[in-house]
């Protein structure tokens, strides 16, 4: 492989990394503190990329972010009110939620499952024409997506050092604690889930942008290839204070796209890559579990019932 | 002021399992007043707790603390004036987050989206330090890492750290190695006094109960069967209260803890 070949798709993976580790951020928010697994992030992620489109292709490339993170809010107060007033199960309400999604997405595009935004003014585009002649013409579309990352993780080491980050982290830790710090876990929740939804649909918004186009199967899968990333990081950068843990979860991410385009290099098809982001994800959270078991297997294999003759 | 007026709850009602675990139930509790609460098993202890904390709602009857009526508030609402410390040391802390986190919590002060001063961060470590256990130099550390004794005397500090109106202790050193025990008991009695704290707490200890607190409450089938304060507690033994407790529910108090305890 030739270097420049080789440098551009390790761009290609930086660039993809750090858009998808945006959902991987929103997963460390909701999976790792407020131990609640959102299944809606498919249908967020993607509802996030139609509201950006639409917003962008009438002309508003800056709108676009904040649409569609208000977006993500919104589904995400849909997925926690569902859990936490109308006795769904937190899974099952996930699962409603992205079905439902299926339709509003198709309905936010015009009722029409592609979008095209070839032509179309937006973030990636306006920061190329703004680095124009400069040493970073080339990385426009990384720089983006950096800054983006940068601002996410600057946010969640604040806002988790709050009083409301305290009560979020520790909803997912032990909400009978939080019930008797007189913090309503319901709350908590909500605040917690709207946030995370915000950061999977600007994710979803970004995606959209820089490749130009959405689709209506642009998120699918995203939950378990951001599962799998996180985790991935967090073998990492698992310990330690909150912004470690969340560059742990931006570093899972682009180890999982070098990962995968590296396979793709070795004639891997595209296709595998949702099948790789499950077997990662199986063997990341069963891997510790069976390692528990290891013990218990062994002295199954070693115990030889000696001494039983004489009880005969 | 605690008072309890006429509460009842059945569990499971309409089923072969229903069953009254609080039976018309009034306490009044002073401010101030230490009381201990012995019975056996199932006769309602703890649950009395939850219906003060709100865990449910009571069926009937109705809840007032210092004038206010709590019978319908919420669980979390009501944890703003009532402390509570369970058994199980691990139910009143966060394990993945530090002692000081845990600690900030607990105080709540400050806005939504303050972050913990250092004026409070001072003043965690000075708590802490009363403890005897060394956790003020730990602040950062995961509650997880903690023995249960450790935690259950932080959970008594997170507690007690904006003093509450009322506190309930629901047997929180049972759990714990007898020095241990011995030790959280101590500790417990030093806030109580230091803070003036009206406090109701649960022991299967008959020793324990008789020693702490000005008042001890016998229950039994979610009735209060005996109440004894002053003079008269001062004489009691632990031989009479058994005693008692044959006389009041017409049989033996036979529960393995507290004959082992006696």
């Amino acid at each position: 492989m030739s270097v420049s070949a080789f440098s551009a798709l390790f761009q290609t993976a930086l660039e993809l990394g750090l858009i998808s580790s945006l959902t991987v951020l929103a997963l460390f928010l909701s999976y790792t503190m407020l131990n609640v697994c959102d299944l809606s992030t498919d249908g967020c992620f993607t509802l996030g990329a139609t509201v950006g489109a639409v917003v962008a292709l009438a002309g508003h490339p800056f709108l676009a972010v904040p649409a569609a993170m208000a977006a993500g809010v919104l589904s995400g107060f849909v997925t926690a009110f569902l859990q936490t007033r109308m006795g769904i199960d937190s899974l099952l309400s996930g699962i409603i939620v992205n079905t439902a999604l299926y339709s509003v997405n198709i309905a936010v595009m015009g009722n029409s499952s592609l979008l095209n935004m070839n032509k179309t003014d937006t973030l990636f585009t306006v920061m190329k024409d703004l680095l124009k002649n400069t040493v970073f013409a080339e990385q426009y579309r990384v720089i983006v997506a950096l800054i983006a990352v940068a601002l996410v993780i600057l946010f969640l080491s604040l806002f988790l050092r709050t009083r409301l980050g305290l009560a979020i982290r520790a909803t997912g830790n032990n909400p009978d604690m939080v019930r008797s710090s007189s913090i309503n876990p319901v709350f908590t929740t909500i605040v917690g889930l709207c946030i995370s939804n915000s950061f999977t649909a600007l994710s979803g918004c970004l995606l959209a942008q820089s490749q130009r186009s959405v689709n209506i199967d642009i998120g699918s899968g995203m939950v378990t290839i951001a599962l799998a990333s996180l985790l991935i990081g967090n073998a990492f950068l698992g310990k330690g204070r909150i912004p470690v843990r969340a560059a742990g979860a931006v570093l899972g991410a682009f180890l999982f796209r070098v990962v995968y385009t590296i396979a793709l290099r070795f004639n891997m098809p595209a296709f595998m890559l949702k099948f790789v982001s499950s077997v990662i994800v199986i063997i990341a959270i069963s891997g510790p579990y069976l390692k528990s078991r290891i013990p218990l297997m062994k002295r199954r294999l070693m115990h030889r019932p000696e001494g039983r003759e004489n009880d005969a | 002021m605690l008072k309890i007026s006429h509460i009842s709850k059945t569990f499971n009602p309409g089923t072969v399992n229903a069953k009254l675990a609080i039976d018309d139930l009034s306490l009044t509790v002073a401010d101030g007043d230490f009381i201990t609460i012995i019975g056996a098993n199932g006769a309602g202890k703890s649950t009395l707790f939850n219906a003060i904390c709100g865990s449910f709602i009571t069926d009937r009857g109705e809840i007032l603390l210092d004038g206010e009526d709590i019978t319908l508030m919420a669980e979390y609402k009501r944890a703003r004036t009532i402390g509570r410390l369970f058994q199980d040391p691990m139910r009143g802390s966060a394990p993945g987050m530090s002692i000081e986190e845990n600690l900030a919590l607990a105080a709540g002060h400050g806005g939504w989206l303050s972050s913990t001063s250092r004026a409070d961060k001072e003043l965690f470590r000075r708590k802490l330090s009363l403890l005897g256990m060394g956790l003020e130099t730990r602040m950062q550390q995961p509650v997880g890492l903690l023995s249960g004794g450790q935690r259950q005397a932080l959970t008594l500090m997170m507690a007690t750290i904006n003093p509450p109106k009322l506190l309930l202790l629901d047997e929180h050193t049972a759990a714990l190695d007898p020095a241990t025990a011995e030790k959280v008991l101590q500790l417990t009695e030093e806030i109580v006094r230091d803070g003036q704290l009206t406090c109701l707490m649960v022991t299967h200890n008959m020793q324990t109960a008789l020693e702490l607190g000005n008042r001890t409450v016998m229950m039994d089938h979610g009735k209060i069967i005996f109440d004894v304060s002053g003079e008269e507690r001062k004489k009691l033994t632990v031989a009479d209260l058994l005693e008692q407790f044959k006389i009041s529910s017409g049989k033996a108090l036979d529960n393995d803890r507290m004959l082992l305890t006696r």
